[in-house]
């Protein structure tokens, strides 16, 4: 017996909006069988897990400033996945784009408010997680070597550098030899947007990241070479576009704006290098991007989900004593069956009997 | 063919064979016997169901109606391994060989275990005499010609001592010498009480080899005749349905060179690819030059180097209007008036999943108004798409529909719009009919010869020298990445070019 996967004719645009929500429904659904099985009541956990915090203002802040990292990384792998290249290695140009953008504000520790810091700091940012994310492009396009395993191993490089910084040359004197770096001035800092909870502009450059992404990919000739790289090699060439310099823009871009969400969350919400910044992030990321199709409004909504799905973790952890690796477990359940939903929205199960039709 | 033993009663018989794909009938009731020792044709354009008919005999395909008769006996093939163990035999139109393995490893894969090479050796050698296919057991496959590679896949089928044989447009990748000498074999294994179905496109060599001729159209069988008493007008009419119109010839005043290859050498790109050797060639404004050659002799290669998509080793190699520009990159070349389409439709000259105004920004965003300051106009690429459309008699299902939505016929009429609507000063065209039905050719044939006559330089290769000798006022042949001089298509004898295609005397064993 074999399972076969037949085309489907005419699929609308409706079915394909609606595949995703029906995902997430599966989802929770083997979420709180699980839940079963470990003894707790499904209903508790869903209420703990996804009323509770759609429904308290608190909460609602609190999951725009999850889902704000997630949102500027995962619009920048688009560029990446789009044009069919793996760039996995988000966390690793994150911790970059950190450390990078942390220099101007370490530097300004003690001195009189400074207006440009924090601009200079977020593009310095940027620009760490582009150079960093060029590397694993440079060595695709130069030797031919894997942009999965380069981009992937230097995530751990990028992690032992920030380790050893705050450890060493950038750790705080007066930090009792607690391995951070100095408190950032408040100058250096993104403003919060509510007098009380924890809401940072970083959501509003999320936003931004997401909308200038939607017209660059649907409007300019850059994105629609980026599509067809990815559809068809030989006819973005074809189409004028030279592969390896799509193959670094579109790592760059990526890598770029996975250093601007690692120090947007450093000036908007911890305010200081530690030894963890991140705690996953970038991987997160990935499943934002396919949550969300690729599509940058889709990323905002999918941010959102696994935003809610890290937070109501916390929640239930808590109160319902469930180990946090349930949210784990779920985010790949979650995406497990997005990608199901799509495949099954395109094609049709068949089962065979025997080996050949 | 009645001297064969009990060729009255038919070896197979296919009994009303329906196969639907989703709304698509590829098969409507499909009746067909074939006899030992006949040579059947199976005939019809792209789409008309051979394939699948095909595929159901060799196991591939279940048929959802209708049976199939063995020697008398219903039968169901639920593999290609239970049609071959029965006798029945395929060889595909696109070989499946393994480039850097020897001919006698290549056939050995396909055998059941236990085979050895040795004794695998010693019957290559006798099909090879019994049938005239000549083949070095020990040569890998990569050194081999077309023609060669070809029968391999023929022994293959044989050393399973096949009692019907059935062939895939076996000719599409061999010259005319190649093809006389696969067609000799075919008599000869049927005089030998082999059934075998013979699909092809080619009128000519259907006229001349087949004994019977089942014609498909739309998934049904529309006529059953014997070709040796048609001409290949009248079956054409029978494939298409109506009659065809001819082409409308025109006066043919060459001008200026409009496109120029200097002493153009140029190394492999890749492993398998041809090295481009001191390649001279000037085409004029007025005219079509035609470039023959049997597949695989640097055509792509050269392709690549004319557009840009591949830059030349120097500057001078490459000349539009007299301009250098071997460095430059596809768009700058269309800039200076060029247009190129290359031979693969899906995935080269188009996207499939993107929409046809998409499809036309794909290759028109350098040389329309359609992508101003690198932001695009969709407004102005479907107003192009449109007319594209309108004016080549694209058949489809909505003006934004995918790609990949169109027949091949209607997507080659549509990319050959597009490239010929911007009226470039320079074509560069490889196959342009390759795959497409009948009317679509006739269409895009007169396209050309009308750019032609609007004063555009036409470089057309082709790999069906029927098309070359239809359209193209002159005709030069690459083999092995060299091009011949361009001789006068109206005092040229075939016979001469076929003998070019193989590299004249002695380049060939085969011929």
């Amino acid at each position: 017996m074999r399972l076969e996967l037949i085309p489907r004719s005419d699929v609308s645009s409706l079915q394909r909006t609606l595949a995703p929500l029906w995902a997430i429904l599966i989802a929770l659904l083997m979420g709180g069988l699980i839940v079963a099985f470990l003894g707790r009541s499904p209903l508790a956990a869903f209420k703990v897990y996804f009323l509770e915090p759609l429904t308290d203002p608190w909460a609602l802040q609190e999951l725009a400033v999850k889902a704000t990292p997630l949102i500027i990384i995962a619009t920048g792998l688009v560029y990446c996945f789009r044009a069919n290249l793996w760039n996995i290695g988000a966390e690793g140009q994150l911790i970059v784009g950190a450390i990078f953008g942390s220099i101007v504000p370490l530097a300004t520790v003690g001195m009189e408010s400074t207006p440009w810091v924090l601009p200079v700091a977020l593009l310095l940012g940027a620009l760490g997680g582009a150079l960093y994310g060029s590397i694993p492009a440079f060595l695709r396009v130069r030797f031919g070597v894997s942009e999965i395993l380069v981009s992937l191993m230097l995530v751990y490089v990028a992690e032992l550098t920030l380790d050893y910084l705050v450890r060493g040359p950038w750790r705080d004197p007066k930090g009792f030899n607690f391995p951070t770096t100095p408190n950032f001035e408040s100058f250096a800092l993104l403003p919060n947007l509510a007098s009380e909870g924890r809401l940072h502009a970083g959501i509003i450059i999320a936003l931004l990241c997401a909308a200038v992404t939607w017209f660059v990919l649907n409007r300019t000739l850059f994105g629609f070479g980026i599509r067809v790289a990815g559809e068809a090699p030989r006819a973005a060439r074809f189409s004028g576009f030279n592969a390896n310099r799509m193959t670094i823009a579109a790592f760059m871009i990526s890598g770029g704006l996975a250093g601007l969400a690692g120090i947007v969350e450093v000036t908007g919400q911890i305010g200081q290098l530690k030894p963890a910044i991140s705690g996953g992030l970038g991987f997160t990321a990935i499943i934002v991007a396919y949550l969300g199709r690729l599509h940058p409004v889709g990323i905002v909504f999918g941010a959102f989900v696994i935003a809610l799905t890290v937070y109501g973790g916390e929640a239930a952890q808590i109160t319902l004593k469930l180990p946090l690796d349930l949210t784990r477990t779920f985010q790949g359940i979650l995406l497990f069956c997005v990608l199901a939903a799509d495949a099954l929205t395109t094609y049709k199960l068949r089962i065979v009997r025997g080996l050949h039709a | 063919m009645a001297e064969v033993e009990g060729a009255n009663a038919p070896l197979c018989v296919l009994d009303g064979i329906v196969k639907r794909f989703g709304d698509l009938t590829a098969n409507d009731h499909i009746s067909l016997s074939l006899r030992a020792g006949e040579i059947h044709a199976l005939l019809g354009e792209n789409g008309a169901g051979k394939s699948t008919l095909v595929k159901i005999l060799d196991g591939l395909l279940a048929p959802d109606e209708g049976r199939i008769l063995w020697q008398g006996r219903p039968i169901t093939l639920a593999s290609p391994e239970d049609a071959a163990t029965l006798g029945i035999g395929m060889v595909f139109q696109h070989f499946s060989l393994f480039d850097n393995l020897t001919v006698a490893e290549n056939i050995a894969v396909a055998m059941p275990a236990g085979v050895g090479l040795r004794v695998l050796n010693k019957r290559i050698m006798e099909l090879g005499e019994r049938y005239g296919l000549a083949l070095d057991p020990k040569r890998e496959v990569w050194t081999l010609s077309a023609g060669e590679r070809q029968r391999i896949e023929i022994v293959r089928a044989l050393l399973r001592e096949p009692k019907l044989l059935i062939l895939d447009e076996p000719t599409s990748v061999l010259t005319p010498q190649e093809a006389d000498t696969l067609f000799a074999t075919l008599e000869e294994l049927a005089r030998q009480g082999c059934a075998l179905l013979y699909i092809s496109h080619k009128l000519e060599e259907v006229t001349r080899l087949c004994d019977r001729a089942t014609i498909l159209r739309g998934g049904r069988v529309v006529a059953m005749c014997n070709p040796r008493e048609e001409t290949p007008q009248k079956i054409a009419s029978l494939m298409v349905g109506t009659a065809i119109p001819p082409l409308h010839d025109r006066d043919n005043r060459p001008a200026d060179v409009r496109l120029s290859l200097r002493r153009l050498n140029a190394a492999p790109a890749d492993l398998h690819g041809i090295a481009l050797k001191d390649v001279s060639l000037d085409v004029r404004g007025g005219e079509i030059l035609g470039l023959a050659g049997v597949a695989g002799n640097g055509q792509s290669e050269l392709f690549e180097i004319l557009s840009g998509e591949r830059a030349a080793p120097q500057r001078g190699m490459v000349l539009i209007d007299g301009e250098e520009c071997g460095l430059d990159g596809i768009d700058t070349r269309r800039r200076k008036g060029a247009a190129f389409l290359p031979e693969e439709r899906n995935g080269h000259a188009a996207v499939g999943a993107l929409s046809l105004p998409n499809n036309v920004v794909l290759s028109r965003h350098a040389t329309s108004d359609i992508a101003p300051r690198n932001v695009i106009a969709f407004d102005r690429a479907r107003a192009l798409s449109d007319a594209i459309i309108a004016k080549f008699d694209v058949r489809t299902p909505s003006p934004l529909a995918e790609a990949g939505k169109l027949s091949g016929g209607n997507l080659q009429k549509f990319v050959v719009g597009r490239e010929i609507i911007g009226n470039p000063r320079v074509l560069v065209i490889d196959n342009p009919t390759w795959g497409v039905d009948a009317g679509a050719a006739v269409l895009i044939r007169q396209a050309l010869i009308d750019l032609a006559a609007a004063g555009t330089a036409v470089l057309m290769i082709s790999q069906d020298l029927d098309e070359i000798f239809a359209i193209a006022d002159r005709i030069a042949v690459i083999h092995h990445g060299a091009v011949t001089a361009p001789r006068n298509v109206r005092t040229v004898a075939r016979e001469e070019i076929g003998l070019m295609m193989t590299g004249g005397q002695g380049a060939s064993h085969a011929a």
